[in-house]
């Protein structure tokens, strides 16, 4: 599957050169529309929205059922970087974009990069709405800027340590409240014949997530130009400190969601997962023997004391350029993300964890869950939502940086090269991407 | 149960045929005897061959027997406690059953596509073998140089101009550049040219018969071994088209099923109980496709063996 999904992406990049290049030589056609008018259409509306989250037509229902009005049709195809990103950017060139559409955080620069995106600043109601999200989840959206906002925010994977307690435990080892006492506790495992943790090599936005709490950033933007920091001391930090734990076999690198990777967890081989709130169901449901033996910590910090989270995917529903229905279209996707029904029926049936306050006091997310042996693990992400640092900026060209520090990865884990090897080579050819792409790069 | 007996048989079937073809092709040729060493090689080389493309069909057969627990803590080669009615019921009744209609629209779209890309091929070829005309090379040449243009290739051009008349979405957006064929083209040309005798056309013809009627009547009955390798042939390249269907469809009614898994699989991750289903449901779609080559292997093998002759 993974050569597939590797060929996909070769294709689609292939596609996607062809469309930007068909693109600047067309002159862009009539994609300049007059952006700003954020107003009700005084008539029957119908929306089209793609989404890949199985049983979100469940909560769309809720909503034709209310707004006889404004009736949303539920497209659906596979995940974002799977192919419906690149969907996104054909249909944006040929002119059909649907009104909305699920974004990525880390993809939402790309699509304004490329200018496919509507200005939801222009609605009130979007701008009011703004001190229901948490923080970071906000500035996602607005991508730093103080008077752009360019989707609202649905979920987020604010991150923390799924720990084998019964093992811990057992074995007297204290849970690991510091990176340095979490590779104390990394060596001590290892004598037993277990690996603290997985460090895999394709789950690339897990890393950045520790770069995040690390308190570093790959990107900034000062809104003219994009700056490229891979290499920085924060990230190259991270990367040393996998880099020892990998050279000295303290963890374990096996593909992440593959059927060894599932095993080493279910038959506790590997004792803990640094992961996102989404995290829960994946060990749950790919380590099923070890039900009950599962609790969650606060992440392992850097400095005694600090309390810093780092977040791991969480996505958006952005209006795309072109849609007649700015207004419907912003009401719609206001709804759907802060509505308590809404959110109800997405925690419900895709586990959605939510990027407003109010949606993390949803009754579901109060209860113990019988799998962490009824601990109530949402409290735990609740808090690191709040921990999780706002000013974290994903660039224009994410697609192409991650499959170059995977490449990069594989290499290392494998014993060529090292962590911060990939890092470096990956700056280099992400602003090479950048320049190619006619996108103004800081030096 | 049923099913999974069925796909056993099925390649053990198609294995056994195999083999024997093989034989008797050798015993045909009437060449020097091989040496016992050299064959018992050749075995061991083709047995080891065999059991790698066998193996990931048979963890597939086993795979989609398992519960999701039993999936990563049991042996992946061997059964513990099947529950493969309770996978299938799952996958049938996941979503309305949309897998189901996603068969059916993998069966409509190579079924319905093969059937007129074969038509289509076969008139194409026919006219080429048979008619002279000015401009015959250049058309013949024009459409052997399509065999080398993949259909990925054409893919996203064939968007934005199914986008230009609206048919994105449709039925047709699949169905109408799947029935272009132009290494069916090639082969109907290459079939019609020895199979079909000009003396019966001429024949045909003085009977009063229009050249249309001789074509449907007379023509494509000669012409049919050739046809039914276009057909299987467009019928597996439609049904294992996966980057049309994943530009032009977003409906999920209009999938057909390699997209459909596609697109579950591709959001595992957040959604792990898709997992059996993405199992069970590979192995579901491969029925089809076993049962048409078994159903039109012996049209399809003097197929091909009457074309090596010429």
């Amino acid at each position: 599957m993974q050569h597939m999904r590797r060929a996909v992406t070769v294709a689609l990049l292939t596609a996607g050169a062809l469309v930007i290049a068909g693109c600047s030589a067309s002159g862009g056609g009539d994609g300049g529309s007059s952006a700003g008018a954020c107003e009700p259409a005084g008539e029957d509306v119908k929306l089209t929205f793609t989404s890949w989250i199985p049983g979100i037509e469940d909560a769309v229902a809720i909503w034709n059922e209310a707004n006889p009005d404004i009736q949303v049709e539920v497209q659906t195809g596979p995940s974002g970087n799977a192919g419906t990103y690149q969907n996104f950017f054909n249909q944006l060139e040929a002119g059909n974009a649907p009104d909305l559409g699920q974004i990525e955080y880390d993809a939402l620069p790309n699509f304004r990069v490329q200018d496919g995106l509507e200005n939801l600043a222009a609605c009130e109601d979007v701008v009011k709405a703004k001190d229901q999200f948490v923080d970071w989840t906000w500035s996602q959206a607005t991508l730093g800027t103080d008077d752009e906002v360019y989707g609202i925010p649905q979920d987020s994977g604010p991150m923390a340590l799924f720990y084998r307690s019964d093992l811990f435990e057992q074995n007297g080892i204290a849970v690991p409240t510091t990176w340095d006492e979490y590779k104390a506790a990394a060596e001590k495992i290892r004598a037993l014949g277990g690996y603290i943790t997985n460090f895999s090599q394709t789950d690339i936005n897990q890393f950045a997530g520790f770069v995040w709490q690390a308190g570093g950033q790959w990107f900034a933007n000062d809104g003219d130009e994009w700056k490229v920091e891979l290499t920085s001391d924060e990230s190259e930090k991270v990367a040393d400190y996998w880099q020892d734990l990998i050279e000295n076999d303290l963890v374990s690198t096996y593909p992440a969601w593959t059927d060894e990777w599932n095993n080493a967890y279910n038959s506790g081989e590997v004792w803990t997962w640094n992961s996102a709130v989404w995290g829960a169901n994946s060990i749950s449901s790919g380590a099923p023997d070890t039900s009950g033996k599962w609790s969650v910590a606060p992440g392992p910090q850097w400095e005694a004391g600090q309390s810093a989270a780092g977040n791991w995917g969480g996505s958006s529903i952005a209006v795309f350029k072109g849609t007649d229905h700015l207004y419907e279209a912003a009401k719609f996707a206001l709804w759907l993300n802060t509505s308590d029904e809404a959110l109800t029926s997405l925690n419900k049936t895709a586990a959605i964890y939510p990027a407003t306050k109010a949606g993390l006091d949803l009754p579901a997310l109060q209860q113990g869950v019988e799998f962490y042996g009824g601990q109530k693990i949402y409290e735990v992400f609740a808090e690191a939502a709040s921990e999780v640092d706002p000013d974290f900026v994903w660039g224009p060209t994410m697609t192409q940086t991650y499959a170059d520090v995977s490449d990069g990865f594989k290499a290392a884990v494998s014993g060529s090269g090292t962590l911060a090897d990939a890092l470096g080579k990956a700056q280099d050819s992400t602003v090479a991407a950048l320049e190619a792409q006619s996108i103004p790069v800081a030096k | 149960m049923t099913v999974s007996d069925y796909a056993d048989t099925a390649d053990t079937r198609v294995i056994t045929t195999g083999r024997r073809a093989g034989r008797s092709a050798g015993a045909a040729t009437g060449g020097p005897r091989e040496s016992i060493l050299s064959r018992t090689g050749a075995m061991i080389v083709m047995g080891v061959f065999t059991l790698y493309f066998l193996i990931p069909l048979w963890w597939l057969l086993v795979a989609s027997t398992k519960s999701r627990g039993q999936l990563f803590s049991t042996n992946p080669l061997w059964f513990a406690d099947p529950q493969f009615i309770e996978n299938v019921t799952g996958l049938f009744s996941y979503r309305n059953g949309v897998y189901l209609k996603w068969l059916l629209n993998s069966v409509l779209y190579a079924g319905v596509g093969g059937v007129l890309a074969t038509v289509i091929a076969a008139m194409c070829g026919y006219a080429l073998a048979k008619y002279r005309f000015p401009g015959r090379e250049a058309i013949f040449n024009t459409v052997l140089g399509g065999v080398l243009v993949p259909a990925t290739a054409l893919a996203l051009p064939l968007f934005l101009l199914f986008s230009r008349i609206e048919l994105t979405n449709t039925y047709w957006a699949v169905l109408l550049p799947s029935i272009v064929s132009p290494f069916g083209v090639y082969l109907a040309r290459v079939f019609a040219e020895a199979s079909v005798p000009d003396e019966l056309i001429e024949a045909s013809r003085l009977d009063g018969a229009g050249e249309i009627r001789t074509f449907f009547t007379v023509s494509i009955r000669l012409m049919m071994p050739a046809l039914v390798t276009v057909f299987l042939f467009q019928f597996v390249s439609i049904w294992n088209n996966f980057f049309l269907p994943l530009i032009m469809l977003r409906s999920e009614e209009l999938f057909p099923v390699t997209f459909g898994l596609y697109a579950w699989n591709s959001t595992i991750n957040q959604f792990p109980e898709l997992r059996t289903f993405v199992l069970v449901g590979s192995l579901l779609s491969v029925i089809p496709l076993i049962v048409t080559f078994l159903l039109l292997q012996r049209y399809w093998r003097t197929g091909l063996g009457t074309g090596a002759l010429k």
